[in-house]
């Protein structure tokens, strides 16, 4: 085998994630940490599922979708590599978005809202929002 | 389309006039390349419905194709690993490989069987071994045979939780290489929930699920809100507590999402609640049905 992978995956059974998405989201956070960088190749399907006993199926869905938003590319004979990196800077640091959610979540503490409130009604907000996009 | 590793027609086993029906009206489809769960309660007909696939037993009713022959025909392609691994207890752990090597001529992976069966006494005899050294042994023999199709019963029983999922890992790199469909039952669902993506649910000698589990738990739905009726979805199981009513049930259409907080179920949950109501209808994903190429003609 030629170069080692540059990264592992942790499979938490118990997450109610699916084990598709966890892939999917290690990836992206490597790629968001600097961890995974254009070029680096990802672990063989084999590589993967004899380490985590997973599903080899599983495996190449969570390729398809990170080939599917650009992320990898699949060249034959060789593996799965990156293709780019995800930019984190609008999501996490953008000030304005941030300062509207504070707010907002000053609001909702002022009402009356506990953090549970707030959560269940901000992923609840979260999930009718993006639902198309998961669906798709 | 991919072919099929195991297809039955109205597939029944009877051990005996007054023993029952193991197996009855058993008619599905596995595809090849799938890894597919064999599940079911204890005496739920899985043990027989593998021996009737690896052509030990002979169906009293019906029949059962693999790998697109008879089960005899298909042995050479065939590895199948009963529940009591069956090896000679005279021989070494070097001697049984040595036997699976040459009567294996032609196809026998040396280095597949030596991965697994690395860790064991070579010079140690067979009837000196633990459960779960002879379950690594026998899984040696089955990998270094190169097959296609690999029947295993209770293959992790035996096990300890670091060989679990050693073996387990394993199995399913083989899988990845060799696109090896696999058959494994277990009473113990969530010990193969990982690794199948194709699911056989045995109760009571019927095929009552049978299909991608994907598929499978996305038809059901787990719906909770105020007790009402709950047509057109079939009730699998429903329990109402005062005002509030939980059901799983079989969707028949989109659920409205105003009356009912909709989730989706775990595949254990599904088999729970179809363990306890044997009168649910079984479900068959597309994949899943026998017989459609025939249709088709």
């Amino acid at each position: 085998m030629a170069e080692s992978a540059a990264v592992e995956f942790r499979i938490d059974r118990r997450s109610g994630v699916a084990t598709y998405l966890q892939i999917v989201q290690q990836t992206k956070q490597a790629l968001r940490l600097g961890v995974l960088e254009p070029g680096d190749r990802l672990p063989t399907a084999r590589e993967v599922v004899e380490a985590t006993a997973i599903n080899p199926n599983t495996v190449l869905k969570a390729y398809r979708e990170l080939e599917r938003e650009g992320l990898v590319e699949a060249r034959r004979g060789l593996g799965t590599f990156v293709r780019r990196t995800l930019g984190s800077a609008a999501a996490t640091t953008d000030p304005p978005l941030r300062a509207e959610l504070t707010e907002w979540t000053r609001r909702a503490r002022a009402a009356g809202l506990d953090k549970d409130d707030v959560s269940a009604l901000f992923n609840d907000v979260l999930d009718s929002t993006f639902k198309g996009d998961q669906d798709s | 389309m991919t072919g099929a590793a195991i297809e039955a027609n109205g597939l029944g086993m009877t051990y005996g006039r007054k023993s029952g029906w193991a197996l009855r009206d058993c008619s599905f489809r596995l595809p090849a390349g799938r890894i597919c769960a064999l599940v079911g309660p204890n005496g739920a007909g899985k043990s027989t419905l593998l021996a009737l696939a690896a052509g030990l037993l002979r169906p009293s009713e019906g029949s059962v194709r693999v790998l697109g022959g008879t089960p005899g025909e298909a042995r050479p392609r065939i590895a199948y690993v009963s529940q009591d691994k069956p090896l000679y207890p005279q021989l070494t752990v070097a001697d049984t490989l040595w036997a699976g090597a040459e009567l294996n001529p032609g196809t026998w992976d040396r280095e597949a069987a030596a991965r697994i069966a690395g860790p064991l006494p070579q010079d140690a005899k067979v009837k000196a071994l633990s459960g779960g050294q002879r379950t690594r042994l026998a899984l040696a023999l089955a990998l270094g045979k190169r097959p296609e199709l690999m029947l295993l019963d209770e293959p992790m029983a035996d096990l300890d939780p670091l060989a679990r999922h050693e073996l387990m890992g394993l199995l399913m790199a083989e899988a990845a290489e060799q696109s090896t469909t696999i058959v494994m039952s277990s009473h113990i669902l969530t010990e193969l929930e990982g690794s199948c993506d194709y699911l056989l649910f045995v109760d009571g000698g019927r095929v009552r699920l049978g299909g991608e589990s994907d598929d499978i738990v996305a038809a059901h739905a787990v719906l909770t809100g105020q007790a009402r009726d709950l047509a057109p979805h079939t009730v699998v199981e429903s329990r109402t507590t005062g005002r509030q009513m939980t059901a799983l049930v079989r969707k028949e259409g989109p659920v409205d999402p105003a009356a009912w907080d909709v989730t989706e179920p775990s595949l254990e949950e599904l088999l729970l609640a179809h363990l306890r109501s044997p009168e649910a209808p079984a479900l068959l994903t597309p994949s899943a049905h026998a017989g459609q190429e025939v249709a088709a003609i």
